[in-house]
């Protein structure tokens, strides 16, 4: 993958990403406007209501934030609708704007990874791993989903490519049971950041969401201040369940950050604004793609530019 | 309780003159309402758009059963315009050759693997040996998973050294051939329908091992966007049908009308749990329930639809029409309508925006219990006393009350409320100005129908 390390950290994610895959108006930068320097008149409205319906943000967020275009626009009337939204949804966006900072004072560094099945976690696992290795930490994987068949080998592969151990025990193991083996191994190798890869669970399923808060006790039983980062993992073309699921994690486990993953299709993630609006849970990363380094962190801006297009253009 | 009555024999009336239809005004909120409701559940906007506008315009003009309002009736019929447009003709899988190969396809975590697995089990349990492969050569230990499950279920899986799907998929074909089994299920790796390299990958599949079932395998949370890759995925293959994943959650699964309305192609089944047997036949009644959100005002309506006797309320209207008295036996035929309705506290019950204490209060005051009541009183009479209860006298009474086993209160009292009904109901036709004394009651309050429908949230 001809990916430059580099580039990664600053704005052009997106960009890249636009040059991979871009396929003209359909891709997250179609220009959700091309409204140009229309001012914010009915009809204007009505075609921006549909449109943010379109990118997911739902019915709620999308009556909020037009809300607040009009607010805006009775401040400064005249202003481009495009303009005006952009301003509304950065404002917005930029509260949830907060990446994640390993902090030294906690060894192992412990993050959690959930969500519901099939939303990315062990992809996503992986690639961070890979991204804390390659920024010089020293990482161990937790093999917790013992659920799902070939999820350990799926995550032993990671760990291979990353060049991270992997711990596992054998399927239908106790998830908690596999998480404290790693926290112990962890502490004996002195290794700065432990990731646990959990088995995808829909957040109706009470049971199983007892299993995750039984994980989530044995860590804290290792160290009090642990989990260190719990991080839900949501897909990026999943509509207003989302919302839900961010809603009962966070009630159930504490959620304190969230991946965005598969923003690389013609799905615009727009449920984010919702789940930023109601929850206010920092984002940290967005992810696409299956390679490594189809992981960068969240920032307000791109994201804003890319669902919105480039401003007043 | 006196007051419902009147607004119930008012709703009759008015149906019969011909104001109880849907029209564009009465149900424009309700449009509204449903669609945003579509939207909620992830129906595509355009889709959502189209469906209620289409179903509006046929249902313009259609009578409404009274004890409803328009808005009411006409998310019942929106309804069961879903379940049509859900349901169509879902032909059971059936093999083309030997074997018939079914092959999957779909996003990233759409959930192919697991229903493959699903899949081969439930194929087996109706009679046919089962072949497993997988082609997805880039997901780490994507096939692995596929092998294991299985193992677990005791399937055959093919296994090869070769890193090509294209070969997978070839050899897969002929060492089912060899081997006779019925069905060759082909899971394929999850793929953006705007990755061209990936979707010529799965054209060239589909052209060598021709399947019988080429199936979509879509999860039911997916967003807008999943109305595109269906659309992209059935323009580049020929798809026969879907499968949705994860119903199990509390998503609404909008998707499902979307999939369906734009690819015209029948749901076949849907997996419903994490077990290896959570896969289940689609039910179209169940999901458009699941999509509108509003199960309840749908349940609400076929109770008013079952418990009213649409003609002994025409026939009442009818009479009150022509200015005849409204005997006892007249009244007692509305009180048991009320009766059968299983009590407004239960209708109110199922209307969203009912707040408890309304609902409280409501129940307080009409007691389906002193319907009951009131109509042992009228059963206890003669019918000549029904048809001119100024007949009953003071002995009557006694009697009367002594056969409902209640005090004489209870019977003097029923008969003021009826003469009072009748009074009005006489001013009412005297003055003519029916319509306009109707309009006057509905404007004040009077009239029963339930509070205008109003998303909830």
């Amino acid at each position: 993958m001809a990916v430059e390390a580099k580039e990664k950290q600053g704005t052009g994610f997106f960009a890249k990403l636009k040059a991979r895959l871009n396929r003209g108006k359909t891709w997250l930068t179609g220009d959700l406007l091309g409204l140009g320097s229309r001012p914010l008149d009915e009809a204007t409205v009505e075609e921006l209501e549909t449109r943010l319906l379109t990118a997911d943000v739902g019915v709620d967020a999308t009556q909020w934030l037009l809300d607040e275009m009009r607010k805006a626009n009775r401040r400064t009337p005249g202003a481009p609708a495009s303009e005006l939204l952009r301003q509304t949804a950065l404002a917005l966006m930029q509260t949830v704007e907060a990446p994640l900072v390993i902090s030294a004072a906690h060894k192992p560094f412990v993050i959690l990874a959930i969500g519901v099945n099939g939303t990315g976690k062990t992809t996503t696992v992986g690639k961070l791993a890979h991204r804390l290795k390659a920024s010089g930490a020293s990482v161990m994987l937790a093999a917790a989903d013992t659920f799902r068949a070939a999820a350990v080998e799926q995550l032993q592969e990671w760990g291979r490519r990353a060049g991270v151990p992997v711990i596992a025990q054998a399927p239908g193991a106790d998830p908690a049971a596999v998480v404290h083996d790693a926290l112990v191994a962890a502490r004996a190798r002195n290794i700065d950041v432990v990731l646990a890869d959990t088995a995808g669970r829909l957040h109706t399923a009470a049971g199983l969401m007892d299993e995750l808060e039984k994980v989530k006790r044995v860590i804290a039983r290792f160290d009090a201040t642990a989990p260190h980062e719990t991080l839900l993992v949501l897909d990026g073309s999943q509509g207003q369940n989302a919302l839900a699921q961010a809603l009962r994690f966070n009630e159930r486990l504490k959620v304190t950050g969230l991946v965005i993953t598969k923003l690389d299709g013609t799905a615009k993630g727009g449920i984010l604004l919702a789940i930023a609006r109601q929850l206010r849970l920092p984002i940290r990363y967005v992810a696409v793609g299956e390679s490594a380094e189809d992981l960068d962190v969240f920032r307000a801006e791109e994201f804003v530019r890319a669902l919105v297009g480039d401003g007043a253009g | 309780m006196f007051d419902q009555l009147t607004a119930r024999l008012t709703e009759a009336i008015q149906r019969v003159t011909g104001k109880g239809r849907i029209t564009e005004d009465n149900v424009r909120d309700t449009v509204r309402t449903i669609r945003m409701a579509l939207l909620e559940a992830d129906v595509a906007v355009p889709v959502a758009k189209a469906f209620v506008d289409r179903v509006r315009d046929r249902a313009l003009g259609e009578e409404v059963v009274r004890s409803l309002n328009p808005g009411q009736a006409f998310v019942k019929i929106v309804h069961d315009e879903l379940v049509t447009v859900l349901g169509g003709e879902a032909s059971p899988l059936a093999p083309r050759g030997q074997p018939g190969v079914i092959m999957l396809v779909g996003l990233q975590g759409a959930g192919k693997t697991t229903t493959a697995g699903k899949l081969a089990r439930h194929l087996t349990e109706r009679g046919g040996a089962v072949l497993l492969v997988s082609t997805d050569v880039y997901r780490p230990a994507a096939r692995e998973q596929l092998a294991t499950l299985a193992a677990d279920l005791g399937v055959g899986f093919f296994k090869t050294d070769s890193n090509d799907p294209a070969t997978i998929a070839t050899e897969a074909l002929a060492s089912a051939q060899r081997g006779g089994q019925r069905w060759l299920i082909l899971d394929t790796a999850g793929r953006l329908h705007v990755d061209t390299e990936m979707m010529a990958e799965a054209r060239e599949l589909h052209r060598l091992v021709e399947p019988s079932e080429t199936l979509f395998v879509v999860d039911s949370m997916a967003g807008q966007d999943a109305v595109n890759s269906a659309r992209a995925f059935h323009e580049a293959l020929p798809l026969t049908g879907v499968i949705l994943t994860k119903t199990d959650g509390d998503a609404r699964g909008g998707v499902a009308l979307s999939v369906r309305e734009v690819t015209g192609l029948p749901i076949k089944l849907v997996g419903t749990g994490e077990k290896v047997d959570a896969l289940e036949a689609f039910v179209p009644e169940r999901f458009a329930s699941r999509i509108l959100g509003m199960g309840d005002v749908v349940g609400l309506v076929e109770q008013v639809q079952q418990s009213v006797n649409r003609e002994e309320m025409e026939r009442v209207a009818g009479k009150l029409k022509e200015g005849k008295r409204l005997s006892l036996e007249d009244y007692r035929e509305q009180l048991r309508q009320l009766v059968n309705m299983g009590g407004i506290g239960q209708l109110l019950d199922k209307l969203p925006g009912v707040k408890p204490e309304q609902l409280a209060a409501a129940s307080a005051k009409i007691d389906p219990k002193q319907f009951r009541r009131q109509i042992g009183i009228i059963d206890s009479m003669t019918p000549a006393e029904r048809r001119q209860p100024s007949l009953i006298d003071g002995s009557r009474k006694r009697r009367i009350a002594a056969g409902a086993g209640l005090p004489v209160q209870e019977v003097s009292r029923l008969l003021k409320q009826h003469e009072q009904l009748t009074k009005t109901m006489k001013q009412l036709t005297k003055r003519g100005g029916m319509q306009r004394l109707l309009g006057a009651m509905r404007g004040g309050g009077g009239g029963g129908g339930p509070p205008p429908f109003r998303g909830r949230r």
